[in-house]
C-alpha cells in the first residue's frame, strides 16, 4: 500500500518533469533561446516541487500515525477504562486491540476490547485514505505551483539549483541525525534503567545476573545488574588481544617500513590488509572449530584444563583480526617521521636496528599511541568473536583460561529473539550500549587528538 | 693555534681494531639482525594464522559441497496415491518399500522403520514433490536421488568412524590398575576380577535362595579396590552376570554372610578383549546394526554416489544438515544490501558534494565533519542498538525485514561513502572546474556535468567496498532479529521476515548437528566468494578508470 503510494507520487513527480519542459517549451514557441533557463530546468524544478513535498508528507505521516491513533484510541476508551493501569499494562491493552483488530482472537476479548477493535480498523481506513488525499493534493498543489511560475523569464536554473542545494545539505545533516538518534535512544533507553535499577548497583555491583525472569512490581526483589563482572571480562579479553595484536603488528610494521624489499612490502601489505576484511562472524567461527579446541588440547597434554570458550581463545582471535590496524597505523607513523632524522642518524653510524629503536619509534610513538587506542575501541566494540567464543555468564576473574563475559555478548543475548522494552533484562542492553558508546567514542577522540597534536609537530 | 693542539691532546685515540671494539660492534650488528627476525617472525605468525585460517575452513567446508545421495527406485503405488489427487498420497510408505530390497532379510516392521533413518526425514516429500509436478509416474517407477540423513553423509564422506572405541581413556586405565594389582585373571575361561567381597548381612539374606541388592555389594567391593574413582564409568567393567557368580556363590556356602570371602567376578566382553591386547570397537551410537547392514547392501549395489551439492545453494534453510541450503540467506542479503544501497549511494554522494564543494567552512560543518569520522568509529552492535529502538521501537517497522536491515547497514555505510567520494572529488584537477567556469556553466553544472562524472569510477570503488563491509556485517542485523528461519524462498520480500548470510552463518554454526559445521565453513566460503569478487570488481574499475592527471 505505502510502495504504490510513493511509486505513484514518484510516478507523478516524472509526469510532471515532462509538463514542466513542455510547458517552458510551449511558453516561447519551440524557440528555446529565449527562454532564461533551459527546458530541462523548468522540467526539474516542477519535478521538484510535486515530489519533494509529498513524499515528505507521507514519510512524516506514516512516523506519527500510530501514536496519533494509539492516544485517539485511548481517549475514545470508557472512561475509567484505564485508571490504576502503568505504562506497560496500557501498552498491552494498546496490543490486544490491535490484534483483535487484526483478526487474532485468543479467548474471548471483553467488550470495551471489541469495540475500541472496531474503531481502530476504522480509523486506520481512515487514515490510509486520508493520508493518500492529502498526498496527491500536496503534489497536484506543488503542481499548480509550481508550473504556473514557468514563462521565458523565470529562473528555473536558479530554483533547481537552490532546491538541490537544500536536499545536499539534508543529505549532510543525516550524519548528525544519526549519532544524535544513537544518543538519544540510548540515553532514554538507559535513564529508563536507571529508574529500575540504581546506577551505583550497576557501575559498583558484582554479580551479574540479568537472566533471572522479574515478575512485575517485583523489580527490586529480582535479578541483579552488578555490570563489574562484565567491563572486567570485556577489559581482560582486550587485554588478550593487545598482547597479541601489539608486537605482531608493530614489529611487522617496522619490518615492513626498514627492512622489507619494496616488492615484498608490496606483497605482504595486501596480505596483512587481508586480515582486515574477513568479517567477524568467520573470525568467531574460526575460533570455535580451531583455535578453541586446540589450546584445549594443548592444555590436556600439559595438563591444565581450559574452559571451551576461554577468554583466551577469543582473545586471541580477536588479536589476529586487530594485527593489520595496529601494523598500517604504525606503518603510516613511521613512515611520517621526516628524512633528516633518519638520515641524521645513519650518518652518525648507528645501525638500521639502532635507528629505529632510538630515533624512529621515539618520535612515531604518539602515532603508534594513537594506533593502539584505536585498536582497543576496536577490541571493547567487537561483537561476533566474543558472541561467538566467549562465556555468556559473568564470572569475576583474571583467569585467562576461564570463560569471561563481555559488555557486547550481554548486549546481544540480551536483546535476541522478541523483546519488551518494558523489561529491565532489554533495558541493561541499553544501559551496557550506551557505556560501550562513550567509552569507544572517548577512545577515538583521545586518539585522533594525540595523532593530530603529533603531526603539527612535523608540519 | 691552540684549538689544534687541544685536538691533538685527546686523552686516547679510539681503537677501532681492538677486540672490544669488533664485540661491541659485533653485538650492535646482531641487535639488528634480532630486530629484522623479530620482524620477519610477526609476519610469518600473522600470514601464517591467515593460512591456518583458510586451511580449516576449506578443509571443514570442502565436503559440504558434495552430498551423499541414494538412488531409489520408487513404484509410486496408485493404491498409495491417487492419481486425481497426488499430494495427499501415503509417501512415507512408498519410501518404505522403496528401501525394501536394501532391508536384511527377516527384518521386523520396527527395523524396516529404523532403516528409513538413513534417508533425510524430508524423503516423502522429496517424492511428493516430484509426483506432484509429473502426475504421469502414478503407477511407474522412478528413480530419484534421494539425500541420505546426516550421519550417514558423514560415514560416507569418512568423517565419522562406523565404528568408535567402547572404552573410555579413563576406562582403559582403571583396568590397567587392577592388572598391575594382579586382580584380573583368567577363571574357566573368561576374564574375571578376583576380589575380596564383605557380604554385607544388612543387605542380602541367606534365604535360600539367597536375596538382595548383588549388584550394589559387586560394586562397592569394586570401588573399595580404587577408592579414588569417583566414576560410575568404572562399574562397566563387570559383566551382566557378575551379580550372579556373587549369588551363586552365597547360595553354595551361606555362612559367608558378615563374613569377607574371595570371589571371582566375570568382567564385560570389551574389558575381557582388553585383557586378550585387543582394542575393544563397538558400532557408533549414532548407527543401528541393521541400518549398517542395509546401508552396506546400498554401497554394494552401487546406488550410492556423491553429486555435487547443488541444493547448498538452491534450498532454503531447513532443520536437517542434508536439506540446508543457502538460498534464504543469499536472498536476504541481497534485499538487506539493495535497500543499503539505495539509501547510502544517493545519500551519501549529496552529502559528499556538498561537504567538499559548496559547505561554507563554519561550525556546522564542522560538527558534520567530526560526526562523520565518529559514525566510523562507532561499533556496530551500537547501530544495531539504533535500529532496535529507532526503526522498530519508535517508527513499527516490522521487525527481521531486509528493509530495516539495509537501513542500519546503511547508515553504518555512509561514512565510508562519503569519506571515498570526497577523495575522488578531491582527485579531480581544477584545471576542469576552472575550464568549466569559464565558459559561464554554474557551479552546480561545472559539479554535475564535468566533475562528478569523472570522480564516478572513485565513488563506485568507495561504495562497493562498502557494499562489502556491510555484506559481512553481522552484529546489527542479530539485533533487529534478522536470523529468522525461513524454510522457503517464495514467502520472502523486502518487509518479510528474513535471514542473512553472515547470521545464517551464525545459527548454523550454533546448531548442534555435526553436519552443519561443514555447512558452516561452506557458508563461509560462499561469503568469502561474493567479498573477494566485490574487491576485485572494485580493483579493476579502479585500474580500467583511474587517470593520472
Amino acid at each position: 500500500m505505502i510502495g504504490y503510494v510513493l511509486l505513484g507520487l514518484i510516478a507523478l513527480s516524472a509526469l510532471s518533469y515532462v509538463l514542466g519542459r513542455r510547458r517552458a517549451i510551449a511558453a516561447v514557441q519551440g524557440r528555446e533561446p529565449e527562454l532564461h533557463s533551459r527546458p530541462t530546468y523548468h522540467g526539474a524544478f516542477v519535478a521538484a516541487w510535486v515530489g519533494i513535498p509529498s513524499i515528505l508528507l507521507v514519510l512524516v505521516w506514516l512516523v506519527f500515525q500510530g501514536t496519533v491513533i494509539d492516544t485517539l484510541l485511548l481517549w475514545s476508551l470508557p472512561p475509567g477504562t484505564t485508571d490504576g493501569l502503568d505504562e506497560g499494562q496500557v501498552d498491552l491493552l494498546l496490543s490486544e486491540i490491535r490484534s483483535v483488530a487484526a483478526g487474532n482472537v485468543f479467548g474471548e476479548p471483553s467488550l470495551v476490547v471489541q469495540a475500541a477493535a472496531e474503531r481502530y480498523q476504522a480509523w486506520q481506513t481512515i487514515a490510509r485514505y486520508a493520508m493518500v488525499a492529502t498526498a496527491f493534493s500536496v503534489a497536484l498543489l506543488g503542481l499548480l505551483f509550481a508550473s504556473r511560475r514557468i514563462n521565458p523569464q523565470f529562473r528555473a536554473r536558479h530554483g533547481a539549483e537552490r532546491i538541490l542545494t537544500g536536499l545536499m545539505i539534508a543529505c549532510s545533516l543525516i550524519a548528525i541525525l544519526t549519532t544524535l538518534g544513537i544518543v538519544l535512544s540510548l540515553l532514554f533507553e538507559a535513564l529508563r534503567f536507571f529508574d529500575r535499577v540504581s546506577p551505583l548497583e550497576f557501575f559498583f555491583g558484582l554479580n551479574w545476573e540479568p537472566q533471572i525472569p522479574i515478575r512485575e512490581g517485583q523489580v527490586t526483589g529480582g535479578g541483579s545488574f552488578g555490570a563489574i563482572p562484565v567491563f572486567a571480562g570485556t577489559l581482560l579479553i582486550s587485554l588478550i588481544a593487545m598482547l597479541v595484536a601489539i608486537p605482531i603488528g608493530l614489529f611487522a610494521a617496522i619490518y615492513l617500513t626498514e627492512y622489507a624489499h619494496a616488492k615484498v612490502r608490496a606483497t605482504i601489505k595486501p596480505v596483512l590488509e587481508l586480515l582486515a576484511g574477513i568479517p567477524t562472524v568467520v573470525y568467531g567461527f574460526f575460533a570455535v572449530l580451531t583455535v578453541a579446541p586446540a589450546l584445549r588440547e594443548f592444555g590436556e597434554t600439559i595438563g591444565v584444563p581450559i574452559a571451551p570458550n576461554s577468554a583466551l581463545a577469543a582473545g586471541a582471535v580477536m588479536g589476529v583480526m586487530i594485527i593489520p590496524f595496529i601494523s598500517s597505523l604504525s606503518d603510516d607513523a613511521i613512515a611520517a617521521v621526516p628524512r633528516a632524522m633518519r638520515d641524521g642518524s645513519y650518518a652518525m653510524g648507528a645501525t638500521r636496528g639502532e635507528t629505529i629503536t632510538k630515533v624512529l619509534l621515539p618520535a612515531a610513538l604518539p602515532g603508534i599511541m594513537g594506533g593502539i587506542l584505536l585498536a582497543v575501541s576496536r577490541a571493547i566494540g567487537e561483537t561476533m568473536i566474543v558472541v561467538m567464543a566467549a562465556g555468556i555468564i559473568a564470572s569475576l576473574t583474571a583467569n585467562p583460561l576461564e570463560p569471561v563475559t563481555t559488555v557486547t555478548v550481554q548486549i546481544v543475548t540480551l536483546l535476541i529473539g522478541d523483546v519488551e522494552f518494558d523489561n529491565p533484562k532489554t533495558l541493561a542492553a541499553f544501559a551496557l550500549g550506551l557505556v560501550l558508546f562513550v567509552v569507544t567514542l572517548a577512545l577515538n577522540v583521545l586518539a585522533l587528538h594525540i595523532v593530530r597534536k603529533y603531526r603539527e609537530q612535523y608540519e | 693555534m691552540s684549538d689544534a693542539q687541544t685536538i691533538n691532546r685527546q686523552p686516547r685515540a679510539a681503537n677501532w681494531a681492538s677486540d672490544a671494539a669488533r664485540r661491541r660492534v659485533r653485538r650492535r650488528y646482531a641487535a639488528d639482525r634480532r630486530l629484522q627476525a623479530y620482524g620477519i617472525i610477526a609476519i610469518a605468525l600473522a600470514v601464517g594464522l591467515l593460512g591456518i585460517l583458510v586451511t580449516s575452513l576449506v578443509s571443514t567446508g570442502f565436503p559440504a559441497f558434495v552430498q551423499t545421495k541414494v538412488d531409489l527406485a520408487i513404484y509410486v503405488d496408485p493404491s498409495k496415491v491417487d492419481p486425481k489427487d497426488p499430494a495427499n498420497g501415503n509417501f512415507r510408505a512408498l519410501v518404505r518399500e522403496a528401501l525394501a530390497p536394501f532391508v536384511p532379510e527377516g527384518a521386523t516392521d520396527k527395523q524396516k522403520i529404523d532403516v528409513t533413518k538413513i534417508l533425510t526425514s524430508d524423503a516423502p516429500y522429496i517424492v511428493r514433490d516430484y509426483v506432484v509436478d509429473h502426475p504421469d509416474t502414478v503407477g511407474k517407477t522412478v528413480t530419484l536421488p534421494i539425500a541420505v540423513s546426516d550421519p550417514y553423509d558423514q560415514l560416507q564422506k569418512g568423517v565419522i568412524p562406523k565404528e568408535v572405541d567402547a572404552l573410555s581413556w579413563s576406562q582403559v586405565r582403571y583396568f590397567e590398575r587392577l592388572q598391575t594389582r594382579g586382580v584380573v585373571a583368567e577363571e574357566g575361561g573368561r576374564t574375571s576380577l578376583k576380589l575380596e567381597v564383605y557380604v554385607d548381612p544388612a543387605r542380602i539374606e541367606a534365604g535360600p535362595p539367597p536375596s538382595g541388592d548383588f549388584a550394589a555389594v559387586a560394586r562397592d567391593s569394586l570401588q573399595a579396590y580404587l577408592p579414588d574413582v569417583h566414576d560410575t564409568a568404572l562399574f562397566a567393567m563387570l559383566a551382566d552376570d557378575a551379580p550372579d557368580a556373587l549369588a551363586n556363590r552365597v547360595a553354595e556356602d551361606p555362612s559367608l554372610i558378615g563374613k569377607t570371602a574371595q570371589v571371582i567376578f566375570p568382567v564385560a566382553k570389551p574389558f575381557a578383549q582388553l585383557a586378550n591386547g585387543e582394542s575393544p570397537k563397538v558400532l557408533n551410537p549414532r548407527f543401528t546394526s541393521t541400518q549398517i547392514e542395509a546401508f552396506d547392501t546400498m554401497v554394494a549395489k552401487g546406488v550410492v554416489h556423491m553429486p555435487f551439492n547443488w541444493e547448498l545453494f538452491f534450498n532454503a534453510d531447513s532443520r536437517f544438515p542434508e536439506r540446508a541450503g543457502l538460498a534464504g540467506a543469499v536472498t536476504g542479503s541481497f534485499y538487506a544490501l539493495l535497500v543499503c544501497f539505495l539509501l547510502s549511494f544517493p545519500i551519501g554522494i549529496a552529502a559528499a558534494i556538498y561537504l567538499e564543494e559548496f559547505a561554507p567552512k563554519n561550525r556546522l560543518t564542522d560538527l558534520i565533519e567530526v560526526n562523520i569520522n565518529n559514525l566510523a568509529a562507532v561499533p556496530s552492535v551500537v547501530f544495531g542498538l539504533l535500529g532496535l529502538a529507532v526503526f522498530l521501537g519508535y517508527f513499527g517497522l516490522p521487525r527481521s525485514a531486509p528493509l530495516v536491515g539495509g537501513m542500519v547497514l546503511s547508515l553504518m555505510t555512509l561514512p565510508t561513502i562519503i569519506i571515498a567520494t570526497r577523495a575522488a572529488l578531491k582527485a579531480v584537477p581544477p584545471s576542469i572546474r576552472e575550464a568549466a567556469l569559464g565558459i559561464g556553466a554554474s557551479k552546480h553544472q561545472v559539479i554535475l556535468h564535468h566533475v562528478l562524472p569523472l570522480a564516478m569510477p572513485g565513488i563506485l570503488t568507495g561504495t562497493i567496498i562498502g557494499m562489502a563491509q556491510a555484506l559481512g556485517e553481522t552484529a546489527p542485523l542479530l539485533l533487529i532479529g534478522m536470523n529468522a528461519f525461513i524454510p522457503s524462498v517464495e514467502s520472502m520480500g523486502i518487509l518479510e521476515p528474513a535471514t542473512s548470510l553472515p547470521t545464517q552463518i551464525y545459527s548454523w554454526a550454533d546448531s548442534p548437528e555435526r553436519g552443519f559445521v561443514s555447512r558452516t565453513s561452506a557458508a563461509i566460503l560462499v561469503l568469502l566468494g561474493f567479498l573477494v569478487v566485490m574487491n576485485i570488481v572494485a580493483i579493476t574499475l579502479r585500474q580500467m578508470f583511474e587517470r593520472k592527471w
